[in-house]
C-alpha cells in the first residue's frame, strides 16, 4: 500500500498551474498510481487566486487537501504560498518561485504586498527557493516558467525516476515539447 | 484503457458509449465542459448550445418523444429556470431515454446561491442518481438511460462543482449503437391537458412505487461491511469525503441512486449498525426521509448545512479531531478578487456610469459583475439571469410613483440578454416604463470561457450560423431609442450616457467591442482590427493623482514610494482607457 502523497500548488489565473499538473499527473497514473486532481473553475480565473491539487498513492478517496496535509507546496506566486501555508503538514516541504504578483487591492493602493514573504515562508518550513521565472526568460519563453516549478516539485518530492521526458512528449503541443523538456531540466537542477 | 479525467468529461464520454444522439445546455460553471466534450462526437451526436436552460431541456424533450436518447445539462440555478417543462414531462414520461444534469456549486465557487437539487427530484417525481467520482459519472450516464427507459421517466442526475471539476480515473467503454426508437402519435401520455394529467399524475405515483423497489434491488445503492459501531449513509462527493475519515473503521451504506431512497435496504442498514451517520453535502435530503420513517440517525445537528464539506469538517464534527497546522500571521497576505482583465471593455462602460449620481444600477450575472467591485463600485443588485432589466423595471416604477429622483441603469451581457433579458425588455416597453438598458455586447459568452451564442455566428460544434441583430431585435421589441457605442472611447460612452438619461422613454445603450480574451474571427478582425499597441506613463509627467488607477486596471500600479505610476507591458494590451482619464496627459502610447 502506497500512502497517499498530496500536492498543492497554488498561483494566480493564467501561470499555467492546469498545464504543470497535466504533465505532473499523466506522469503518476503511468507509474501506476491512483490519482485524484482538483482545480476550480469559473469566476476565481479572471485574475483570482488559484490553486490545483493533487492526490495519488495505491488509493485515494477525496480529491482535496485539507489544512496541515500537503506534503508539498508550490508556489508558483510568493503571497499566494503565504496563503496557503496552513495547508502544509508541520515537516511539509515548500517549493517557492521567487516571483511577485500585485492583486488589485495592492495596485490601487490599498493594501501593501506583505514585506519579505518567502523569509516569512522559510521560518516556518523547509523552503527551496527558485527564480523559475528568470530561467524561463533565460530559456527563451517566458511561459515555460510552469515546467521549471515541475521540475522542482519533481525532484523535491523524489519523483524523478519516472520518464518524464516521455511524458511531456505525450501531453504538450509538438512544437513546445523541446522547450518544455529544457525548462523541466532546469527546474530539476535548481534543487539541490 | 484508463484514463483520467474530469466528471464533466466522464459524462461526455457516458453520452457517447450509452448512444444518445441529442444533447443541448446552456454554460454555467460547474457544467460547461460537459456540452463542450460532447461536441467532438460530431457523427453521433448532435451536440446544441441552447439560449438558456428552459429551452436546452424542452429540446431534450422533443428529441426524447421523437424517439432518441438525449440528455441536457445546466448548472443548479439553471434547473429553476427548466423547472416548467421538468415537472410536467414528469408526468408525461418518456420515448427515447433522457438525462438532465444539474451540476450543483456547494460553497458558491461561481454562483449566486448553494440551492440543493435534490429536491428537485422528489419534488418533480423523478428518479435520480448521484455519482461519487468520474467513473461512476460514466457508468452512470449508461444506467441513467436504461432506467429512463424503462421505467418511463426522465433521470435527474446530480453532479457538484467537485465531482464535475476533479479528475479522477475512467476505464472507458465502446457506443451502445441503438436504432431509435419509433415517433407514435399519442395524446394520453403526450398532451396535458386537464383530463389526461389527472390520469397520468395516478400513472406516476405508481411508477415511483416501482422506482422504489429498483431502488432496493440495484447494485447502484451497495453495503460496505466492516466494524459495526459505527454505519455511514452517504452519496456523492460526500461518500468520498466519509471514507477519507473513517477508511475501514466504518460499515457504509453508499447511495448512487437517491430517489426514491431505498428504505428497505436503509433499514436493514440501521439495524445493524450501533450508531447511524448520515453525511450530507448541504441540506439533509436524504437524512429527513429517513427519520420521517422513524429511522434514528445523526446528520445536520453535526455535520453542517452550510458551505462546502471537506474530509477536515467531518472529522472534526464526528470525531472531534484537527489535525495540527503552521500558525503564523495570515493578516498581511492581500486579498485577490478576481477583476476585469485588462483591455477588457467593460472597464471604459463602468468608469463612466461610476461617476453618475441618483442611478439605481440593477446587474446582471457575467463577468461584468465585476463591475460592482472596488474601485469601480457600479452596481446595485444581483439576483438571477436577466433579472436586471425586469427588477429595473419595477424599482423604476415605484421610483417614478413616488416622485423619487433616481433613474434605474440595468446592465446585461450579450449572452444573458439573449437567455432571459429579452422578455424582460418586452416588459420595460409594454408597460411604459423609462430605464435605461445597457447590453454589454462583447461578442461571446464570457465568464464561462467563450462558448458561441446566438450573436456570435457559430453553433457549438463550429458550423457558420445567423447573427442575431441585437439593434434590431431591440426595435422590433419596440425601443425607439438605441444608440451603439465603442466602450473604450469614454467621450462616446459619457455622451451616451448623457443622452439617455435627458429621455423620458425607454432606451437600450449598445456597447460593441469584443471579450479581450477572445480568439477573433475573421469577422471581428474585420471590425475591430487586431493589436492596439501598449500605453506607457512619462513619469516626469505624472502627477501622482491616482485617477487612472480608479479604473482598476490590472496593468496599472501605483507605487507609494515615488507616487508615480507604472504600467506593466506584460499585462498592457492597448486599450487607452487609462491614457483617456489622465489629467495631464502622462500616458501615451508606445512609439507615438
Amino acid at each position: 500500500m502506497a500512502e497517499v502523497k498530496n500536492i498543492l500548488l497554488v498561483g494566480v489565473g493564467g501561470q499555467g498551474t492546469i498545464l504543470a499538473s497535466k504533465i505532473l499527473s499523466a506522469g503518476l497514473v503511468g507509474a501506476g498510481y491512483d490519482v485524484k486532481m482538483s482545480e476550480v473553475h469559473g469566476m476565481a480565473q479572471r485574475g483570482g487566486s488559484v490553486t490545483t491539487q493533487v492526490r495519488y498513492g495505491s488509493e485515494v478517496f477525496s480529491p482535496i487537501i485539507g489544512k496541515g496535509q500537503a506534503d508539498i507546496l508550490v508556489c508558483f506566486e510568493a503571497m499566494e504560498g503565504l496563503r496557503l501555508l496552513d495547508h502544509l503538514k508541520l515537516n511539509g516541504k515548500v517549493v517557492v518561485n521567487d516571483y511577485k504578483i500585485p492583486s488589485i487591492p495592492i495596485l490601487t493602493g490599498k493594501r501593501d504586498y506583505p514585506e519579505d514573504v518567502i523569509e516569512k515562508i522559510k521560518e516556518k518550513a523547509s523552503t527551496m527557493t527558485i527564480d523559475a521565472a528568470g530561467i524561463a526568460e533565460d530559456l527563451g519563453d517566458a511561459k515555460t516558467m510552469n515546467v521549471v516549478l515541475l521540475g522542482a516539485l519533481v525532484k523535491a518530492m523524489g519523483l524523478d525516476e519516472i520518464d518524464w521526458e516521455d511524458v511531456i512528449r505525450k501531453t504538450v503541443k509538438e512544437k513546445f515539447i523541446d522547450i518544455n523538456i529544457k525548462a523541466f531540466n532546469k527546474g530539476i537542477k535548481a534543487i539541490k | 484503457m484508463r484514463r483520467l479525467l474530469t466528471g464533466n468529461e466522464a459524462v461526455a464520454r457516458g453520452a457517447y458509449e450509452a448512444g444518445i444522439t441529442y444533447a443541448a445546455a446552456y454554460p454555467g460553471t460547474p457544467s460547461t465542459e460537459i456540452l463542450e466534450n460532447i461536441a467532438p462526437y460530431r457523427k453521433e451526436i448532435i451536440a446544441e448550445w441552447a439560449p438558456n436552460e428552459k429551452v436546452a431541456l424542452e429540446s431534450a424533450i422533443g428529441a426524447s418523444i421523437a424517439g432518441a436518447r438525449a440528455l441536457a445539462a445546466m448548472k443548479h440555478v439553471g434547473v429553476n429556470v427548466a423547472a416548467d417543462p421538468l415537472f410536467t414531462f414528469g408526468y408525461t414520461g418518456v420515448n427515447g431515454g433522457i438525462v438532465l444534469i444539474t451540476a450543483d456549486d456547494p460553497g458558491m465557487h461561481s454562483s449566486q446561491n448553494e440551492q440543493d437539487n435534490r429536491y428537485y427530484a422528489k419534488f418533480a417525481k423523478v428518479a435520480m442518481l448521484e455519482p461519487s467520482n468520474s467513473q461512476e459519472s460514466k457508468d452512470m450516464i449508461k444506467a441513467a438511460i436504461e432506467i429512463s427507459e424503462k421505467y418511463d421517466t426522465l433521470v435527474l442526475f446530480r453532479m457538484t462543482t467537485r465531482i464535475c471539476h476533479s479528475k479522477t480515473l475512467v476505464e472507458l467503454g465502446e457506443r451502445e449503437e441503438i436504432d431509435k426508437k419509433s415517433y407514435v402519435k399519442n395524446l394520453q401520455k403526450y398532451d396535458a391537458v386537464p383530463s389526461v394529467s389527472r390520469k397520468l399524475h395516478v400513472q406516476l405515483e405508481k411508477k415511483l412505487e416501482k422506482l422504489e423497489e429498483f431502488s432496493n434491488e440495484t447494485e447502484i445503492n451497495y453495503f460496505e461491511w466492516n466494524d459495526k459501531k459505527i454505519g455511514i449513509i452517504a452519496s456523492g462527493i460526500a461518500y468520498q469525503y466519509a471514507k477519507e475519515v473513517f477508511g475501514d473503521k466504518a460499515s457504509y451504506l453508499k447511495l448512487g441512486f437517491t430517489y426514491p431512497l431505498p428504505m428497505k435496504k436503509i433499514k436493514e442498514f440501521a439495524d445493524e449498525v450501533e450508531t447511524l451517520y448520515v453525511i450530507e453535502e448541504l441540506e439533509p435530503f436524504i437524512e429527513e426521509q429517513i427519520k420521517a420513517a422513524g429511522i434514528d440517525c445523526i446528520g445536520k445537528e453535526k455535520v453542517p448545512r452550510t458551505g462546502e464539506l471537506n474530509p477536515d469538517i467531518i472529522a472534526k464534527a464526528l470525531l472531534n479531531e484537527e489535525r495540527p497546522i503552521i500558525e503564523y500571521d495570515k493578516s498581511i497576505v492581500a486579498d485577490r478578487p478576481p477583476t476585469l482583465c485588462a483591455g477588457c471593455p467593460h472597464r471604459g462602460f463602468f468608469y463612466e456610469l461610476a461617476k453618475r449620481k441618483n442611478v439605481m444600477i440593477t446587474g446582471d450575472i457575467g463577468c461584468y459583475g465585476l463591475g460592482g467591485m472596488d474601485p469601480l463600485n457600479a452596481k446595485d443588485t444581483c439576483i438571477c439571469m436577466g433579472a436586471s432589466i425586469s427588477m429595473g423595471h419595477g424599482a423604476q416604477k415605484v421610483f417614478n410613483k413616488f416622485n423619487e429622483d433616481m433613474r434605474v441603469i440595468a446592465v446585461i451581457g450579450d449572452s444573458t440578454f439573449f437567455h432571459t433579458g429579452i422578455n424582460s425588455l418586452l416588459d420595460v416597453v409594454y408597460n411604459r416604463s423609462n430605464t435605461i438598458t445597457c447590453i454589454l455586447d462583447n461578442r461571446i459568452t464570457g465568464m464561462t470561457g467563450h462558448q458561441e451564442n446566438p450573436g456570435t455566428g457559430f453553433t457549438l460544434q463550429g458550423m457558420p450560423t445567423k447573427i442575431v441583430d441585437i439593434p434590431a431585435l431591440v426595435k422590433a421589441i419596440g425601443v425607439e431609442h438605441i444608440k451603439v457605442v465603442n466602450p473604450l472611447n469614454l467621450s462616446e460612452m459619457k455622451e451616451a450616457f448623457d443622452w439617455a438619461l435627458s429621455l423620458d422613454e425607454p432606451s437600450v445603450i449598445i456597447t460593441r467591442w469584443p471579450c479581450v480574451l477572445k480568439k477573433h474571427s475573421q469577422l471581428d478582425r474585420e471590425e475591430f482590427g487586431d493589436y492596439m499597441g501598449l500605453c506607457e506613463v512619462d513619469e516626469e509627467k505624472c502627477i501622482g493623482c491616482r485617477i487612472c488607477i480608479k479604473t482598476g486596471c490590472p496593468a496599472l500600479q501605483f507605487n507609494k514610494e515615488i507616487k508615480k505610476v507604472k504600467i506593466y507591458k506584460t499585462q498592457c494590451i492597448g486599450c487607452e482607457v487609462c491614457l483617456q482619464v489622465c489629467p495631464v496627459k502622462a500616458i501615451s502610447k508606445v512609439g507615438e
